[in-house]
């Protein structure tokens, strides 16, 4: 391949990172905009001002790897590209929700990229990651599974279970800590001795990473490290990264007027808005310009007019199947 | 006819074990001491030797994380086996057992399979006391997406647990320490019987009475003690507590019109109580007596012999409430309950009865 080639794919890389933070930002702000209708009935847990920890980490997998996530679980689906019409279609509770309308925002899956599951009870979903990375090695397959979960979650005695039996069976498996630093309204350093999160990996011999959390590109290359070692059976890595909810715990509303946290530090994470800097990057090296932004949010919108018009049209699941399937 | 062979129940779930795991390389075996000198009471006996570590995995002190690894295993096509060496471990895995294994399939509409075995073996006897000698069926019992089975013979054992194994919906299959020892024929090979309900044991028209797991072993010496008065009971071992099948129950008390049940566990909110609610719903007009149920009292389980002599409900118990529910005279009941407890007191209770190793 020509430098000039190189070069071309690098940008078209950059762009498709852009574009897919951009898309789970337009898709979650319209999610909120639309939530007063009150035809979403479901909790919904959004997680814009994350956006680039979805995107970077799911850039360094392969369609086959898989992810599990929590609540907070629409940025990984769609960053992983799961298909956006039966997301939505489940948060309106519509038979063509990838749940048929019986999960709700919080059990997103789409197994044909990889969406393996969310769970939205706080580090119960983390040990699932580890059994199904178990599992690639019982098949000979060479997929790893990234687990996400938010700073709370690593309070919980499984994430600690999970990742001492990651680390003794050497499972190709990648714990991805989205540190926003509040568990709902309660702050870090009320939860937990101040000290780097990274340094609980060394309890298990594992190796770790911190990243800023709202640099894709540096997500992108911390995943792919650790993504590496696991595929080449070298086993798990703990990664924290860094980021910020901008809005409330559950629920499309700012809840900053609640003051338990303080607005300087609301306004310096979304100063650095992990859109926008990178969208910013872009334009600053050539790579995107503003009608190219302009072209971006045109077809994105597009899609989710058509997502959302479908998730609308989709009947309701009939009653008379609420019991089926209790039983495999 | 040739003769048939005789194993215990210990053996038969090991060579059930063994038998599904030879068939399907999926199967594997997680927990802790399954690979140790004691492998279990046996039950795992020689697995890690034939199957090696990968799929008989001694794991570590991390109950609740490995469930959701063997669950997270089987949503990618593993069918894990999980053993606890005592019931009360597993209540360290009801997060995953009710919240993910329980709801997998139905939330992912269909999707998503997660078809793992948990093994839980209740404990008896030798002092154990509060927390070694529960039996905790009904909190699995409750929850819709679980099935319960409990075994009370080894025939029963080794073919319920195949079919545990090969079942696509997480089991939970609760085996009495005391039933370990139990003998009976085992059919060699894949014999597996279908997760279906009660099993009859014996039949009559005087009373219907229904036990699960150990204290089958325990009713049958009652209703040979009734059979010997000329009394016949017909007599169900429940086997599968959920998905629990009531109507060959419902159909024996339709005739006998009297109904009593015999529970490993507690008897308030017991396995007992649901089957009287549902009988009572369907015969309750029919009814010659008021049903009645045996189980464990509103105390936890003591570890001195001398309190916990007054906790278990034992054959002689069972044989008297059957004898008043059929009606007999006074002098014919206490003649049947002295006889048994007579029988009973010559021996110490805190270890396994003789008579209950069968064969069966």
């Amino acid at each position: 391949m020509t430098e000039a080639a190189l070069a071309a794919q690098k940008d078209a890389v950059r762009l498709d990172l852009y574009r897919s933070m951009q898309r789970i930002r337009l898709v979650e702000e319209e999610i909120a905009k639309r939530y007063s209708e009150q035809e979403m009935r479901c909790p919904v847990h959004l997680s814009i001002g994350q956006e680039a920890t979805a995107v970077g980490s799911c850039a360094a997998l392969r369609n086959d790897d898989q992810i599990i996530s929590s609540h907070r679980g629409h940025g990984h689906y769609m960053a992983k590209g799961g298909n956006l019409k039966a997301m939505l279609a489940e948060i309106y509770g519509r038979v063509d929700g990838c749940c048929g309308g019986r999960g709700g925002s919080m059990h997103l899956f789409d197994d044909s990229v990889g969406m393996l599951a969310s769970v939205p009870i706080v580090a119960s979903f983390v040990p699932l990651g580890v059994g199904a990375a178990l599992a690639y090695r019982h098949f000979g397959q060479d997929r790893v599974c990234i687990v996400y979960l938010g700073d709370g979650a690593t309070e919980e005695g499984v994430f600690h279970e999970s990742m001492n039996l990651a680390a003794v069976h050497k499972v190709p498996v990648v714990f991805f800590i989205e540190n926003n630093s509040y568990s709902c309204y309660i702050g870090l350093a009320d939860r937990q001795p101040v000290r780097p999160l990274t340094d609980m990996a060394k309890a298990y011999a594992m190796p770790s990473a911190s990243v800023d959390g709202n640099d894709v590109e540096a997500v992108q290359a911390v995943t792919a490290q650790a993504v590496a070692r696991a595929r080449s059976g070298g086993g798990p890595t703990l990664i924290v990264a860094d980021t910020y909810r901008w809005r409330e715990h559950c629920g499309p509303n700012y809840d900053n007027d609640l003051g338990y946290r303080p607005m300087a530090e609301v306004d310096a994470w979304r100063a650095r808005c992990p859109v926008d800097t990178f969208g910013a990057k872009l334009v600053a090296d050539g790579v995107l310009t503003e009608a190219g932004k302009a072209a971006i949010n045109a077809e994105i919108e597009a899609e989710m007019a058509e997502a959302f018009a479908f998730a609308k049209a989709s009947p309701f699941p009939d009653p008379k199947t609420v019991a089926d399937r209790v039983y495999a | 006819m040739p003769e048939q062979r005789v194993i215990s129940a210990a053996q038969a779930i090991r060579e059930a074990t063994d038998l599904a795991m030879a068939a399907d390389p999926a199967v594997i075996i997680m927990g802790e001491g399954i690979a140790d000198p004691k492998t279990i009471f046996g039950t795992t006996d020689q697995l890690m030797e034939k199957y090696g570590p990968a799929r008989v995995m001694e794991m570590s002190i991390a109950e609740n994380g490995f469930t959701g690894m063997a669950i997270g295993a089987a949503m990618n096509g593993l069918r894990p086996i999980i053993v606890h060496q005592r019931v009360e471990f597993a209540l360290l895995t009801m997060e995953q057992l009710v919240n993910n294994a329980a709801k997998m399939h139905y939330v992912s509409n269909g999707a998503h399979k997660a078809p793992i075995v948990v093994r839980l073996i209740v404990g008896r006897g030798w002092g154990q006391g509060p927390a070694h000698s529960q039996s905790l069926e009904t909190l699995f019992a409750h929850i819709p997406g679980l099935k319960v089975v409990m075994p009370a013979s080894a025939h029963d054992a080794k073919g319920l647990l195949l079919s545990a194994i090969t079942d696509d919906s997480p089991v939970v299959f609760i085996e009495h320490r005391w039933m370990h020892y139990v003998k009976g024929h085992v059919p060699e090979g894949w014999a597996a019987l279908p997760l279906d309900g009660p099993a009859r044991l014996t039949q009559g028209d005087a009373v219907t009475v229904v036990s699960n797991s150990y204290m089958t072993l325990e009713t049958i010496r009652a209703v040979e003690a009734l059979a010997a008065e000329g009394v016949a009971v017909e007599h169900f071992d429940l086997r599968v507590v959920r998905p629990l099948n009531v109507d060959p129950i419902v159909e024996s008390v339709k005739r006998t019109g009297r109904l009593l049940t015999v529970d490993t566990g507690f008897a308030t909110y017991g396995v007992g109580a649901e089957i009287v609610a549902r009988v009572m719903e369907r015969c309750c007009l029919t009814m010659k007596a008021a049903p009645r149920r045996i189980g464990l009292p509103e105390h936890p389980t003591p570890s001195s012999r001398s309190l916990a002599a007054a906790f278990y409900p034992r054959s002689p118990d069972i044989a008297q409430a059957l004898a008043e529910l059929a009606g007999l005279d006074q002098a014919r009941i206490t003649a049947i309950h002295n006889r048994l407890a007579e029988e009973r007191e010559a021996l110490p209770f805190d270890v396994p009865h003789p008579s209950f190793q069968g064969p069966f």
